[in-house]
């Protein structure tokens, strides 16, 4: 146990070029699911998350059979995912039920992939939880690749696709396309999250791309602090994790998971907190409020 | 003046059912036109059409705007915790539809902002989320919304439904003041004439394909009525106020547009 807190170790081990390359792909998927993740929020798309990290699983294990780099099964599942799923789903009454559809028949389709799939335990281990050392330079090349294509398409559907997601009615009325929108979104978050199957794993992507933007709105109503909130999260979440799961040599989603639930309940923790503060100010304020609401009117 | 909204011999249908046909209606600069007429006379796809969201079946309107064309929509739920306070909300409505994060140009954005939602008077609760703010809050945020690109156009689809009184006068009266000053043309579909008689040019009237178009005296009175809805409509007039009798299930008695019906 006191592993844990070799410091000493940590910092030998933060030296390694491998542990650095690791470190700089969190990096770079912080920033990613920090940005879309207040978006994925607003929108509900906690489930959609789950349902495209399963696929690209599937993906993955696709690849694993097939020899080829992991990176690009994931990509493709969780692409093939958000489509099915954008094309599918349109209608709010069903999405809930196609992204369950889907997400079970890929996950067992992954599962039967793997069984055909006769190398090593610890990689089929991996795609499941993430297996972050494995990363290698030049699967970073891919992901930075991939990233950077993400955020240059989210920055020019950003406003748009923002009104759609807070005000569907008048963006309607706006000319706002929502439904390509909604599919341009669901592809960008495919592709974010096949590259947290990497580092985190399919099971626990929701982690970083709902958690830190599921905390950040709890504290703001501005869209934009919440975003900034968002990354600040995420990026404590995903490098905070991978530097305690060093010493230990304990798998890294353990400790994102849990910096990212730690950081989610304190900041309940000052919602509700500060919501009992607005209460009482509101409550003693309240008859001076009411004449003057009476005046203006 | 020549008019900035012009709809002609415009038919509008879904498959067999004709909601309207034959409707000609010009709406000059600063009028206040109020559409009325029971639920699925077609009032709101009036508005559709004049958005560019819904073909007509026949005839040509056009809208005359160098400007988006203003919307106001029902007040409705809006989920408590989303990420939005109600600078934003205004915000959107001035350059929401446009490409780009829309972080040039923020300083000019942010007064243009600033001065319509001081228009509306809701300073005081701007910044709050708007899944907090009351029914009438959020109406008056709706109206800065609307109103902060300046449109030449504006069409309200049943602004005031689900708003106390005082909130459905203060709503109308932020509405009747830009028509005045800017000389923005009105569209107003409601169900309920009473809280903007006053402000009232034109009204259209819609009851099954037939329709009126007119000055509130010329429509609203029991004759026209009674010939609108093939029976027996008795139009009273009380202290300013106009009260239909008969035929309560086609007109809006139904209707929840009472404070104590609202979902909250």
């Amino acid at each position: 146990m006191d592993k844990f807190f070799d410091f000493g170790l940590t910092g030998q081990l933060l030296g390694l070029s491998f542990v650095q390359t690791a470190l700089l792909a969190a990096a770079v998927l912080g920033l990613v699911a920090g940005l879309l993740g207040p978006l994925i929020v607003m929108r509900r798309m906690s489930f959609a998350v789950h349902g495209t990290a399963e696929l690209a699983f599937t993906g993955a294990a696709g690849a694993l059979l097939l020899g080829v780099g992991l990176e690009y099964g994931a990509l493709a599942g969780a692409v093939i995912a958000a489509l099915l799923l954008g094309l599918l789903g349109g209608r709010e009454s069903e999405r809930d039920s196609v992204i369950g559809a889907i997400l079970s028949f890929g996950l067992g389709l992954g599962v039967l992939l793997l069984w055909f799939y006769p190398g090593r335990a610890a990689n089929k281990f991996g795609i499941l939880v993430g297996q972050i050392v494995s990363i290698e330079p030049t699967n970073l090349i891919v992901l930075i690749g991939a990233a950077v294509v993400v955020l240059l398409v989210l920055a020019v559907i950003y406003r748009p696709l923002l009104f759609a997601s807070v005000d569907p009615h008048v963006a309607a009325a706006r000319g706002v396309p929502a439904r390509l929108l909604s599919v341009v979104f669901a592809v960008l978050v495919g592709v974010a999250t096949a590259l947290g199957v990497q580092i985190v794993g399919a099971l626990l992507v929701v982690a970083l791309m709902v958690t830190p933007a599921a905390a950040a709105a709890r504290l703001t109503a501005n869209p934009w602090l919440a975003t900034v909130l968002a990354v600040v999260f995420a990026e404590t979440a995903a490098l905070g994790g991978i530097i305690l799961s060093l010493a230990p040599g304990a798998p890294v989603s353990a400790f994102v998971t849990a910096i990212s639930f730690l950081i989610y309940l304190v900041c309940r923790l000052v919602a509700y907190r500060r919501g009992r503060a607005v209460k009482v100010t509101a409550r003693e304020a309240a008859p001076a409020d009411l004449v003057q609401h009476h005046q203006h009117l | 003046m020549s008019p900035v909204v012009r709809i002609s011999r415009a038919s509008l249908a879904f498959g067999s059912r004709t909601l309207w046909s034959g409707l000609d209606l010009d709406v000059e600069p600063g009028e206040f036109v109020a559409v009325l007429g029971p639920n699925g006379s077609g009032k709101t796809s009036l508005l559709k059409v004049l958005l560019g969201l819904q073909p007509l079946s026949a005839g040509t309107y056009s809208v005359r705007s160098d400007r988006p064309v203003g919307y106001v929509p029902q007040q409705r739920a809006m989920q408590e915790a989303l990420t939005l306070r109600g600078i934003d909300l205004v915000g959107l409505g001035l350059d929401g539809h446009r490409w780009g994060t829309g972080l040039r140009g923020m300083r000019e954005r942010r007064h243009r902002v600033a001065e319509a939602i001081e228009a509306v008077g809701a300073q005081s609760y701007a910044r709050s989320p708007v899944g907090r703010l009351s029914g009438g809050e959020q109406q008056r945020l709706r109206v800065a919304q609307a109103l902060v690109g300046e449109p030449d156009v504006l069409l309200c689809d049943e602004p005031l439904l689900s708003l106390d009184l005082a909130h459905q006068r203060a709503v109308s009266a932020l509405i009747d003041a830009r028509r005045r000053e800017a000389g923005t043309a009105v569209l107003f579909v409601t169900h309920e004439i009473n809280p903007i008689l006053s402000y009232v040019d034109r009204m259209l009237y819609l009851v099954e394909g037939r329709f009126r178009v007119g000055k509130p005296d010329e429509v609203m009175n029991s004759q026209t009525l009674s010939e609108l809805y093939r029976t027996r409509i008795e139009v009273l007039r009380v202290g300013g106020q106009i009260h239909v009798a008969g035929a309560q299930s086609a007109l809006c008695e139904d209707e929840p547009h009472h404070l104590d019906e609202r979902v909250s």
